[in-house]
């Protein structure tokens, strides 16, 4: 039997305001517990929220760059229910009526590009944490994270694998901090997807029983969770039983979801208009400035580098997986006055491969755009082969430096003159009879082989395309 | 002294005729007398009183004294003072003393004002008699078989007493402006907006309101100018030019000094003199409205046809918001929490089940009945609509007169115990004033006369929106050509 997997996915971004949504403590990650909890933040008697316009603005930030509608009218509700990391017994969050309304993000997959579409992103308040472990049968209560921003982003079900899932997690996640509105640091839970997954027979018209997996805070586990769930739900169907629908958490040690509430364990949340805030009206004007002020996103790059720079798509999406390397991009072919393939290639190639080695992400390289379009244009020039370059890569990478120092101090420079080619060239010949007469027989196999002599003569500093077009040339005549 | 306005004090601290230091100690000299048979203040912390009236009277040596500085004000325990206790009447919060500052209290310390005590009520401001809070009820200083109103009973009986010169309230439903006309004071209840909620302790969120209680009207203003004031950290506060609400007072409407509320109409509401309201009060206000004609005004008939919707609609609404604003009650932070638990439901349960009391938990379980799942479009959304209506009620009649007239209360204040069993009873007490929180006009109470068993009866006047200082000024000139406000119970001399 075949099966098809649909899958939503709801994000919390956590907004890269200094100050919480609806009280001026800090966000800062990483504080002694509670010390970044204020009045508010406690929900001591008589406090009052006051929102942060921070937030807002992120909130429709992110709304322009999807294509969404900001409503110009949005109200926080409050969503009840108990709980001691909870302080106020109540979440503010968006309920009916949500800032960003719609919206999508193309993502790159392998097969080419996809749509998902955006139901809505709306704002909220994270609540504190709790601390089962070192209370001694207690639990402790940090209310640091309590009332931290966050922006929770709803996609329609339109995915239908872990790949595309994780596809679109990763779009995500460079979309938020291309435009600078959360850190994505995924390690202190700036940034976390729920996803909600569903299977059904090919060919069916109606959704099956989705079950939720909670709080997946890398791509791996997202992946990883999702596969699991699909074998899960399927070998259940398979067998007989039927998917209940249920709020589940992966367990990334056993690589297994398990379930955490069941549908009629949920809560009656009994959403209300939070009384305490006035509806978040935001005007023309404001979002016109906000959009002004956006950068060029990843999709209009990818656009644009194809278009004018002649790259292939797949170049494009990866030149703008992140903002940081599209800069670096930029800058390098600005350096260089264009030579977008070749920039490309190495960065894609070279570059990346030892950024990776090194653990390192584009912003930490030790070779700035600047350098590296110096390599580059002594291989444009000619100076260098590509192969030398590499070497000349190296060294820079290790040592630092500027290309053209390198090359005329360890002399690397390319052997192009003429004359003196012809004349390793005609040695070549009059050593290897055996690999001449070989090529006169048709032998296409003993021409590499006599380049190779010259490249050896040479040590590796002729020029190849001279040396093929002066050997053809001889053994022609 | 005791009788004395707050003009007379301040100008005798001005003469230096008096020092804060000695007006704060023979207040507080009477609290110690009175107190025990009215249960007025919860909390009285002398020390504290007299370094703000010493701080007070360096001041006034200093030449630095605006109107309300070394005068002691009686706070309602619904407020927090950092480092008073603050317990709202609650068993929940018996134990709380506030580590900050209402906006309201902060803009009273700034103008040197004395914290005189903080003054009992009904538990978080649920009720009209002050029987609910956990130290037992307030008695009222005309008759202490009787209730003293509520919530804000505590601050009425204790300027009706003479035990404070003003003190300051809340109103969610009536609670600053029932009291007064139980007890024979006036209060104020502004314009939603008009003071901050910052640190007042909510009860109804959309409903609540600060404001002051005092002998007379001359008084609520210099009161208000101080209480009022656009806050930031209350998202709900108005942001407008600063208003001076005794700018009014002495200024007729015209120059006909023989009628100072000449051109002033004055709408009184059929629905307001049905059935329900009782003989007693009904002579009165009438006799009042007849005064009012005698002093110019024009009395125009007119009709507020939502009003026999208000009292369901705001049992729905303040219900609502304050199951959800009590949550934080919850014993995990501060306040009380059950002794023996088991597991964190248990404690939960325990906790609210111990530190509330029956009238706070009626509220808690009808909110939350109106805010669940399949219930909220039937009580809660229309609820809101029916509070919109009453509001138009209000624009309308606002087309043909300038002030509403009518009772505060529909009887004169009761006996102790004699509505505590029947909520729907007491709920109703509640008829006249409520429509004025739906629609967050601003409303007050003055005494205007006496009813059955000699008790006070309060006439109430609704304005439009920020119209405070048109009504202060026509409840002033009432005051001028009248004494009722000036009446004191016997027994607190």
């Amino acid at each position: 039997m075949d099966w098809e997997t649909v899958i939503g996915i709801e994000t919390h971004a956590q907004l890269s305001t200094v100050s919480k949504i609806f009280s001026g403590a800090s966000t800062a990650f990483g504080a002694a517990p509670n010390v970044q909890a204020c009045a508010v933040d406690i929900a001591l008697p008589g406090v009052l929220p006051v929102l942060n316009k921070g937030a807002v603005e992120r909130a429709v930030r992110f709304g322009l760059a999807v294509g969404a509608d900001i409503r110009r009218r949005s109200v926080f509700a409050r969503k009840n229910y108990f709980y001691p990391d909870l302080p106020k017994g109540y979440q503010i969050s968006q309920y009916e009526l949500p800032v960003v309304q719609g919206g999508s993000l193309s993502v790159m997959l392998k097969g080419g590009e996809k749509t998902v579409r955006l139901t809505r992103a709306h704002l909220e308040e994270d609540a504190g944490k709790s601390l089962h472990e070192d209370f001694h049968g207690m639990s402790g209560i940090d209310l640091n994270r309590a009332g931290t921003p966050l922006l929770e982003i709803v996609t329609e079900p339109d995915m239908s694998s872990a790949e595309e899932a994780v596809a679109y997690a990763k779009a995500l996640h460079a979309l938020v901090r291309w435009i600078g509105i959360c850190d994505g640091n995924m390690q202190e839970g700036s940034f976390r997807c729920d996803a909600n997954v569903s299977v059904r027979r090919k060919g069916a018209d109606v959704l099956g029983t989705r079950c939720e997996i909670k709080n997946l805070n890398s791509f791996r586990f997202l992946e990883e969770a999702i596969n699991y769930e699909v074998r899960r739900q399927i070998e259940l169907i398979e067998d007989g039983g039927s998917v209940v629908q249920e709020t589940r958490l992966y367990d990334p040690d056993r690589k297994q979801t398990r379930s955490m509430r069941s549908k009629e364990d949920a809560h009656d949340y009994r959403y209300f208009p939070d009384p305490d805030l006035l509806p978040l009206a935001i005007s023309a004007e404001t979002i016109e400035q906000i959009r002004s002020e956006l950068p060029e996103l990843p999709a209009a790059k990818r656009k644009r580098y194809v278009d004018e720079y002649q790259l292939s798509a797949y170049d494009a999406g990866v030149l703008t997986s992140s903002r940081e390397v599209a800069d670096y991009f930029e800058d390098l072919v600005g350096a260089l006055g264009g030579g977008y393939k070749l920039a490309a290639s190495w960065i894609a190639g070279e570059l990346f491969g030892a950024l990776k080695r090194a653990g390192l992400e584009v912003s930490q390289s030790p070779l700035s755009s600047r350098q590296l379009a110096g390599l580059l244009r002594e291989i444009q020039d000619g100076v260098i082969s590509g192969k030398t370059a590499k070497d000349v890569f190296d060294a820079m990478w290790n040592g630092g430096g500027e290309a053209a120092d390198i090359i005329a101090a360890s002399g690397l420079k390319q052997i192009s003159d003429a004359g003196e080619l012809e004349q390793v060239i005609d040695a070549v010949l009059a050593a290897n009879s055996k690999s001449v007469e070989e090529y006169r027989a048709g032998r296409q196999k003993a021409f590499n082989a006599l380049v190779g002599q010259a490249m050896k003569a040479t040590r590796g500093k002729g020029n190849p395309a001279q040396i093929n077009e002066i050997l053809k040339k001889k053994l022609a005549g | 002294m005791f009788n004395a306005s707050l003009k007379q004090l301040s100008a005798l601290l001005a003469q230096k005729k008096l020092s804060s230091t000695e007006l704060t100690q023979s207040y507080l000299d009477r609290v110690a007398r009175l107190n025990p048979g009215l249960n007025a203040f919860l909390s009285v912390d002398a020390e504290r009183s007299l370094a703000q009236a010493r701080a007070a009277d360096e001041r006034i040596a200093a030449g630095k004294a605006q109107p309300l500085t070394g005068i002691p004000v009686a706070h309602k325990d619904i407020f927090c003072a950092r480092g008073w206790l603050t317990t709202c009447g609650s068993k929940m919060l018996a134990n709380f003393v506030s580590p900050y500052d209402a906006h309201v209290v902060e803009q009273l310390n700034a103008a040197g004002a004395v914290i005189l005590g903080k003054t009992n009520m009904d538990e978080f401001a649920m009720g009209s008699s002050s029987e609910t809070g956990f130290r037992g009820p307030v008695r009222n200083p005309w008759d202490r078989t009787r209730v003293a109103g509520g919530s804000s009973g505590g601050s009425a009986a204790a300027v009706a007493a003479r035990i404070a010169p003003v003190a300051i309230g809340t109103d969610t439903g009536g609670s600053i402006r029932q009291p007064a006309a139980l007890t024979g004071i006036c209060g104020l209840k502004p314009t939603y907006g008009v003071v901050s909620r910052y640190g007042m302790i909510a009860f109804a969120s959309s409903l609540d309101q600060g404001g002051p209680m005092g002998k007379s009207a001359e008084d609520l203003a210099l009161l208000l100018n101080v209480m009022a004031g656009f806050d930031a950290r209350d998202s709900t506060s108005l942001e407008r030019p600063a208003e001076d609400y005794a700018r009014l007072l002495d200024a007729p409407l015209t120059g006909d000094h023989a009628k100072p509320l000449s051109g002033l109409r004055i709408g009184v509401p059929r629905e307001y003199f049905g059935e329900g309201l009782s003989g007693d009060v009904a002579a009165a206000v009438e006799a009042t409205l007849a005064q009012f004609e005698k002093l110019g005004a024009t009395r125009i008939a007119i009709s507020l046809p939502n009003s026999g919707l208000s009292v369901p609609a705001y049992y729905v609404i303040a219900p609502a918001e304050a199951s959800s604003n009590l949550s934080r009650f919850d014993g995990v932070r501060y306040g009380y929490r059950a002794a023996e638990y088991g597991d964190l439901a248990d404690m939960y349960r325990k906790t609210r089940a111990q530190g509330f009391g029956a009238e706070v938990k009626r509220r808690i379980l009808i909110g939350t009945y109106v805010l669940s799942h399949g219930y909220y479009d039937a009580y809660y959304l229309k609820a809101q609509k029916i509070r919109r209506r009453i509001a138009q009620d209000f624009a309308a009649a606002y087309k043909h007169c300038d002030l509403i007239l009518g009772p505060t209360s529909p009887s004169v204040a009761f006996g102790l115990g004699a509505k505590v069993s029947d909520p729907v009873q007491m709920y109703l007490i509640d008829i006249y004033t409520v429509a004025a929180n739906l629609a967050g006009l601003p409303a007050m109470s003055i005494p205007c006369g006496f009813g059955e068993g000699g008790m006070p009866v309060g006439l109430q006047l609704v304005g439009d929106y920020f119209a405070e200082a048109r009504m202060l000024q026509a409840a002033h000139q009432f005051q001028l050509a009248t004494d009722w406000h000036l009446r004191q119970p016997a027994g607190t001399e």
